[in-house]
């Protein structure tokens, strides 16, 4: 099957990069991974949790030490089940809250970040680690790219399902909860959802990149929208337009992926912001 | 028996104020049956070990509009948020119809203080209106038949113009009444405010409190707020009660102004 899919990009793309197979293979993670990240940053961005996203993607340290610790072989894992583990805490704590919430996030994720290294470290072995920190989806293989398919299917469905108790829930708690929403398990929900999400690309993109991509497509797609249709349309096609860009730019420049796609993204931002000034949307 | 004296007579006021409330909903006449009423009972709340509040007994019976008047701390917010669900209590809140003599479900209407949506934010008046009462996902689809629900409910508060404005861009008073159509539907036992007026002006509280009135007329609902605004008080509720972590006293609005509880507390 996936022959037929590099005929078909061969076919619709005529340029030299798409010719090598791990350019087909990056193109159509981007193309599965970026709209994902567009949704999903609407409501990081909705929800200030632009901090609890980059907690998240700390985490990951310490869910593939904790996968070296107990000897699973496949610490991807190990690194899903703590990352799960992690947000479900930060939730919890987040609503039986004494100290403000940056604090907390904050003191857990660099918490976390430091057993991670700690552990990964031990026998100066960091080496084989630390391509997670920018990530390299060039290396992606045609059956992660089909993992990153249901990924894309289950938050497809969540999202169609879930939208408007989530919306709800943001924006005023006690009258969701008025309305009989669940607004626990609706707010646990996401952010499993979110983990999951985070953990199954940060080998990909990166742990220093990866949530600049979640909010910088939805912050500019924000600067530009007023209502909540304009809000998604806007934030999936920035993303998807800086993955694409930020992609082949890379590869013509033999630069890191990561990094570029950040690079366009922000630079739609500051034109979104641009534009939101002179047009006083 | 002073309590059931007041309460007879707060019901004769209340016929007449909403004789004069009717003609403003284009003279529908008086809904609410008077045969609803909601029991509180010895309604308790303890948080980490200290006393918020205790031993509160209250009869809300419909068509009512009840005010809860005290200091800042007195509990009153608390006593909101028990009665919703959000923190837990101790002691019973029942919803009684009196002539089958059941007890039933009690739904309620709330309109927050504040909502959680900061300046820049893209949800639409319909966008936040539709999350509430539909499961058709906002961010993908507009209904036409939710579209025409809603503009039905906010033309009963004169905000039908407002359904593709941003929230974060309304007024105060244009938030108010967009709250407050969400609130009523689906219709409501009880209606609960939070001191929904803060920030507006004085022709908004007017306009404001007139709704409430002719809401709490029209339709088999009571009312219950939470309010600092005394002058209102006074001229609108049916039945005020004096909150300091207890009920202190409760009445008539006229009863309750002369009191010598409410003198030591306002001063």
């Amino acid at each position: 099957m996936l022959t037929e899919i590099y005929h078909i990009l061969e076919i619709l793309l005529p340029f030299s990069f798409i010719k090598y197979d791990f350019m087909k293979n990056s193109f159509l993670a981007i193309l599965i991974i970026t709209p994902l990240f567009g949704i999903l940053g609407t409501m990081i961005v909705s929800n200030k949790m632009a901090f609890f996203s980059d907690a998240l993607g700390h985490s990951a340290f310490t869910g593939i030490a904790v996968g070296v610790l107990l000897g699973i072989s496949n610490t991807d894992l190990s690194m899903i089940g703590f990352a799960i583990l992690f947000a479900l805490v930060l939730n919890l704590i987040k609503r039986h809250q004494t100290v403000s919430t940056d604090t907390i996030i904050s003191v857990f994720s660099s918490m976390s970040m430091a057993v991670g290294l700690v552990i990964l470290s031990k026998n100066g072995q960091f080496s084989n680690y630390s391509s997670l920190l920018v990530g390299d989806i060039l290396s992606i293989t045609g059956k992660e790219i089909f993992l990153l398919l249901i990924i894309f299917c289950v938050t497809i469905i969540f999202w169609t399902c879930c939208f408007n108790a989530l919306h709800a829930q943001s924006v005023s708690e006690s009258l969701a909860r008025s309305r009989g929403i669940p607004v626990v398990l609706i707010e646990n929900a996401f952010a499993v959802l979110l983990a999951v999400l985070v953990m199954f690309s940060v080998r990909w993109v990166g742990i220093l990149i990866i949530n600049a991509l979640l909010i910088l497509p939805a912050a500019s797609a924000r600067n530009l929208a007023s209502n909540m249709r304009e809000y998604h349309r806007f934030s999936v096609v920035i993303s998807l337009f800086s993955g694409i860009v930020g992609l082949v730019v890379s590869f013509y420049n033999s630069t890191a992926t990561g990094p570029a796609i950040v690079l366009v993204a922000a630079a739609v931002f500051f034109l979104s912001l641009g534009a939101k000034v002179v047009y006083r949307l | 028996m002073e309590q059931k004296k007041s309460l007879i007579r707060s019901y004769q006021n209340m016929d007449e104020d909403c004789k004069k409330a009717s003609r403003i909903f284009a003279g529908q006449k008086v809904q609410a049956c008077g045969f609803h009423c909601i029991k509180i009972k010895e309604l308790g709340v303890t948080l980490n070990d200290e006393i918020i509040l205790e031993h509160i007994n209250l009869h809300i019976h419909c068509g009512r509009m009840i005010s809860i008047i005290g200091k800042n701390g007195a509990g009153k917010s608390t006593l909101i948020k028990a009665i919703l669900g959000e923190i837990p209590h101790t002691g019973k809140i029942e919803f009684r119809d009196i002539r089958q003599g059941i007890n039933s479900h009690l739904r309620i209407g709330y309109v927050p203080q504040n909502l959680n949506i900061e300046k820049n934010s893209p949800t639409s008046v319909y966008d936040l209106f539709a999350s509430f009462i539909s499961r058709v996902p906002v961010f993908l689809l507009r209904k036409k038949s939710i579209e025409e629900k809603i503009q039905k409910q906010l033309a009963m508060f004169q905000a039908q113009d407002l359904i593709d404005k941003r929230v974060c861009d309304l007024s105060g008073g244009q938030l108010q009444r967009v709250l407050l159509s969400m609130a009523i539907y689906p219709l409501p036992n009880l209606l609960l405010l939070d001191e929904p007026v803060s920030g507006i002006d004085k022709k908004g509280m007017d306009s404001f409190y007139e709704t409430i009135h002719s809401l709490k007329c029209k339709y088999d609902l009571s009312v219950f707020m939470v309010s600092h605004d005394l002058e209102y008080v006074r001229k609108y509720s049916d039945y005020v009660v004096l909150l300091d972590k207890t009920i202190v006293k409760q009445g008539l609005p006229e009863e309750i102004f002369q009191s010598k509880e409410y003198k030591t507390m306002f001063g």
